[in-house]
């Protein structure tokens, strides 16, 4: 394993937790909601992940388990937001401080202890082509999970009837509700389907990332994607060009700093943040496009006539 | 459905009703927004729905199209009990509305617009080609991939028509409709309207425009305060007696007789050009206009086609490129904040009421220290606010623009529309101004308060002030203005002496004939000739 495939391996392992919250929550805002927990539903993904890997010695329990955490966050959130008509952006804050501190007092006793790694596929010949193998065929499931669900929500959402049902719920719920559609309930599921992606994010943090339980082992990487679904001009394709290129620009960082080259690790560390605004805003420079991709609704409260 | 075909002029000659609203009642609260009200149609028949704002039109159709369940009282379609749980259901028995504030999606293009309002089972595929079909065939031209935000009111009208006709509707509700559109759009809507009649489509169309409900209107139902004050034939009332139903007063003529006698211009435009703020804004090209002292000079146009945009550079809340664009009592002004045009003597209404021309969550007189802090009135002195004559105004404009309030300083938000409205007028007018620029100064007012505001614009020019109205109501400008000038994307048209104006001339100037075709270009050959 030549250097650069290790760097392009260890990309696209940085990036894909990025782009899975992120793509979650890209939906969720398609719909209208701001959904600021992502950090709280990654987080609990990631202890009850690990926990039901480490139980059951099965990872692919523990994925399961990470999407039902996450899932079972955002259908908290949906309640207080959706049918209680709570502020959004105050819920999600509060989210993502419950997660964290859920996920401490359920991974106290976890600490420490030796994870179960999600294993890379095995394909016979095609993992073992020089080079390429490894970084096309050699990867775990949800570095592929992650591509699709690219592909799929742009599909779902720019060509599909539900796609369109969703966009239009976030771009005028009076009207959509108006047209007889069901704004809290295309939301409910929509930020339902952000918590399953959360959680998924969170469980490939803690079994396939590390493979280990650490409190707020997260580090942020929530508040990351959340940035990357407003910079993406709520795009999947530019949310994963986003996605890697933090990762990209991340992981260089380590490796120059790990060569010594004397630049200041404080900057280097800021790098990916500083280069992925200015590359989405170069980007998303088309302001038409921009406004019409903006879901209107967001963060707005509905509340139907009676 | 051919023996149901009714003739203009007489209700249709049937015994089996389409759809009947018996004994319909809707509580909000304590407030009875509909009362016992029994509405009747037969297929064929435009039925006019007439009433003033908050007399529970938009009420009854609401329920009528399931948006709202009725408190009391049934629907029958076709003699059959029904009831309609919401707008899908009442798209299945085949009712189709048009809303006043339209039901579109900015971000979306005119085919999936119309493809959200189908069932599940339609095929999108094919639904450009029956788009472009029976627009066609209506003569409604629309471009299926046209994205809505880039539309004119007129255009997104036409979406919603669309929509509800390939739904095959056997009644049509139609909200306000001819409020944003043209005359000549609206003769068009009217010929779509009738042809749809003739083919046994009932109508039922709201409006408030008495002659429009004469000219189409086989059938009328009034309602006054939620109840039904008439059941008429409009073909045989005037525009009086209708007005007299729906008020259940007789409406005052406001006194607009005065001579044109123009003084010193006080606000002058000079060459006013402007970029779109947004891609969804609107340029201004090269305006000029002068408002002289004494006189009410009205712009007239189809909402969307500039107004906010030349209202927001006379205010200033958007600066104009150079100062001598805009000139309020002769001193350049185009690069001066709100506050020093306040100062200069001007009076700002904007269009929208709550939000914009008052703060929903302040008292009133608050909103009247915000503003009126920089000017002589001595509401605030190093800073702090003096309450005492905040109220004091507040009791003055309230008591002389007739505002009728719970609470003697309540929240703005706490006002009917009218009542906001006839205050934050007060509130300018009661500065004595000598430039006031209104927005849309009665719109979604009662006709009682619209005279009140009237009068009071028309006074003020009187006692020697220029007064500049923005709106979109004809009859209104018709009703004030000395001179009427026309904007139709962001281009301003000459301002004509109102005498010499006749609506279908306005009409003409509405949809562009005033445009310069190319405005670069006619910048080069000026070029060129100089």
């Amino acid at each position: 394993m030549d250097a650069t495939q290790a760097v392009i391996l260890t990309i696209i392992t940085a990036s894909t937790p990025l782009l899975l919250a992120a793509i979650g929550e890209l939906v969720t805002e398609r719909s209208g909601v701001l959904n600021l927990g992502v950090e709280g539903m990654m987080v609990m993904g990631a202890v009850c992940g690990f926990a039901a890997a480490y139980t059951t010695g099965n990872p692919y329990i523990g994925i399961l388990a990470g999407v039902l955490g996450g899932v079972a966050l955002s259908f908290f959130f949906a309640i207080l937001t959706q049918t209680l008509a709570t502020n959004q952006v105050a819920t999600g804050l509060a989210l993502t401080l419950l997660g964290l501190g859920l996920s401490g007092l359920i991974g106290e006793s976890f600490v420490g202890l030796p994870g179960v790694k999600l294993q890379q596929l095995s394909i016979p010949f095609l993992s073992t082509i020089p080079f390429i193998g490894p970084i096309l065929f050699g990867q775990d499931i949800l570095v592929y999970t992650s591509i699709a669900l690219i592909f799929g929500t742009t599909y779902v959402l720019f060509k599909t009837r539900i796609g369109l049902i969703i966009r239009s719920v976030g771009d005028n719920h009076n009207s959509a509700h108006a047209l007889g559609y069901n704004v809290i309930a295309v939301r409910y599921a929509c930020i339902m389907f952000g918590g399953a992606c959360s959680g998924l994010s969170g469980a490939y943090l803690s079994l396939a990332y590390t493979p280990q339980w650490i409190e707020n082992m997260t580090a942020g990487r929530g508040w990351v994607a959340l940035a990357l679904v407003v910079f993406s001009t709520w795009l999947p394709k530019r949310l994963a060009i986003g996605a890697y290129l933090f990762g990209a620009v991340w992981i260089m960082g380590l490796y120059v700093q790990a060569l010594g080259f004397g630049i200041p690790s404080q900057f280097l560390s800021s790098l990916p943040y500083v280069v992925t605004i200015i590359a989405l805003v170069i980007i998303s420079g088309n302001k038409t496009l921009t406004r019409v991709n903006t879901p209107a609704c967001i963060g707005q409260t509905f509340v139907p006539d009676r | 459905m051919g023996d149901h075909v009714s003739t203009k002029g007489g209700t249709a000659a049937t015994t089996d009703y389409l759809l009947e609203a018996r004994g319909i009642t809707k509580m909000f609260g304590d407030l009875a927004a509909n009362d016992d009200v029994t509405l009747k149609l037969a297929p064929g028949e435009i039925h006019a729905l007439l009433g003033e704002n908050g007399a529970g039109k938009s009420t009854l159709v609401k329920i009528i199209y399931g948006s709202l369940q009725p408190t009391a009282g049934s629907l029958h379609w076709l003699g059959q009990e029904v009831s309609i749980a919401n707008p899908a259901a009442a798209r299945n028995l085949g009712i189709g509305m048009v809303f006043q504030h339209f039901s579109l999606f900015e971000a979306l293009n005119v085919v999936e617009n119309i493809a959200l309002a189908l069932p599940k089972d339609t095929d999108i595929k094919d639904l450009s080609q029956k788009i472009s079909d029976v627009s066609k065939e209506y003569g409604l031209p629309l471009e299926p991939t046209a994205l809505v935000a880039d539309l004119s009111v007129g255009e997104r009208q036409r979406i919603e028509i669309v929509r509800c006709l390939l739904q095959e509707p056997r009644l049509l509700i139609m909200d306000e409709p001819t409020a944003v559109l043209t005359p000549q759009e609206a003769d068009q809507l009217f010929l779509t309207l009738e042809r749809l009649a003739k083919e046994g489509c009932a109508v039922l169309y709201i409006s408030h425009r008495l002659d429009e409900v004469k000219r189409l209107c086989h059938d009328a139902t009034i309602l006054r305060m939620g109840k039904v004050v008439g059941q008429v034939d409009p073909q045989k009332e005037t525009a009086a007696s209708l007005a007299r139903l729906m008020v259940g007063a007789d409406v005052h003529a406001i006194n607009a007789n005065r001579e044109h006698k123009p003084g010193e211009t006080l606000l002058k435009l000079n060459r006013l050009s402007q970029d779109a703020d947004g891609p969804f804004g609107v340029s201004l090209v090269d305006i000029n206009l002068d408002v002289k002292a004494g006189e009410v000079v009205a712009i007239a146009g189809v909402a969307g086609n500039g107004q906010s945009e030349l209202f927001d550079a006379i205010s200033g809340e958007r600066t104009s490129g150079t100062a001598g664009a805009v000139q309020i009592d002769a001193r350049d002004s185009g690069l001066d904040t709100i506050t020093q045009r306040r100062r200069n003597g001007a009076g700002f209404v904007p269009e929208e009421r709550l939000g914009h021309g008052a703060v929903p969550g302040l008292s009133l007189s608050e909103n009247i220290v915000l503003t009126r802090h920089s000017d002589d009135a001595g509401l605030s002195k190093s800073g702090f606010i003096n309450r005492e004559s905040a109220i004091a105004i507040n009791e003055r404009i309230t008591r002389d623009y007739d505002v009728r309030k719970g609470k003697p300083d309540p929240e703005a938000r706490s006002l009917s529309g009218g009542n906001l409205q006839k205050f934050v007028v007060g509130r300018e007018l009661d500065r004595k101004p000598k430039v006031l620029v209104i927005n849309q100064p009665t719109w979604g007012v009662d006709a009682g308060a619209a005279a009140l505001i009237r009068q009071a614009m028309i006074d003020l020019a009187l006692a020697g002030s220029a007064v500049l109205v923005i709106s979109q109501d004809l009859d209104e400008i018709f009703e004030i203005a000395d001179r009427i000038a026309v904007i139709s994307r962001g281009q301003l048209s000459e301002a004509f002496p109102a005498g010499d104006l006749t609506l279908e001339k306005i009409g003409l100037l509405m949809a562009g004939a005033h445009e310069k075709k190319n405005p670069d270009a006619t910048g080069t050959n000026e070029k060129v000739s100089a």
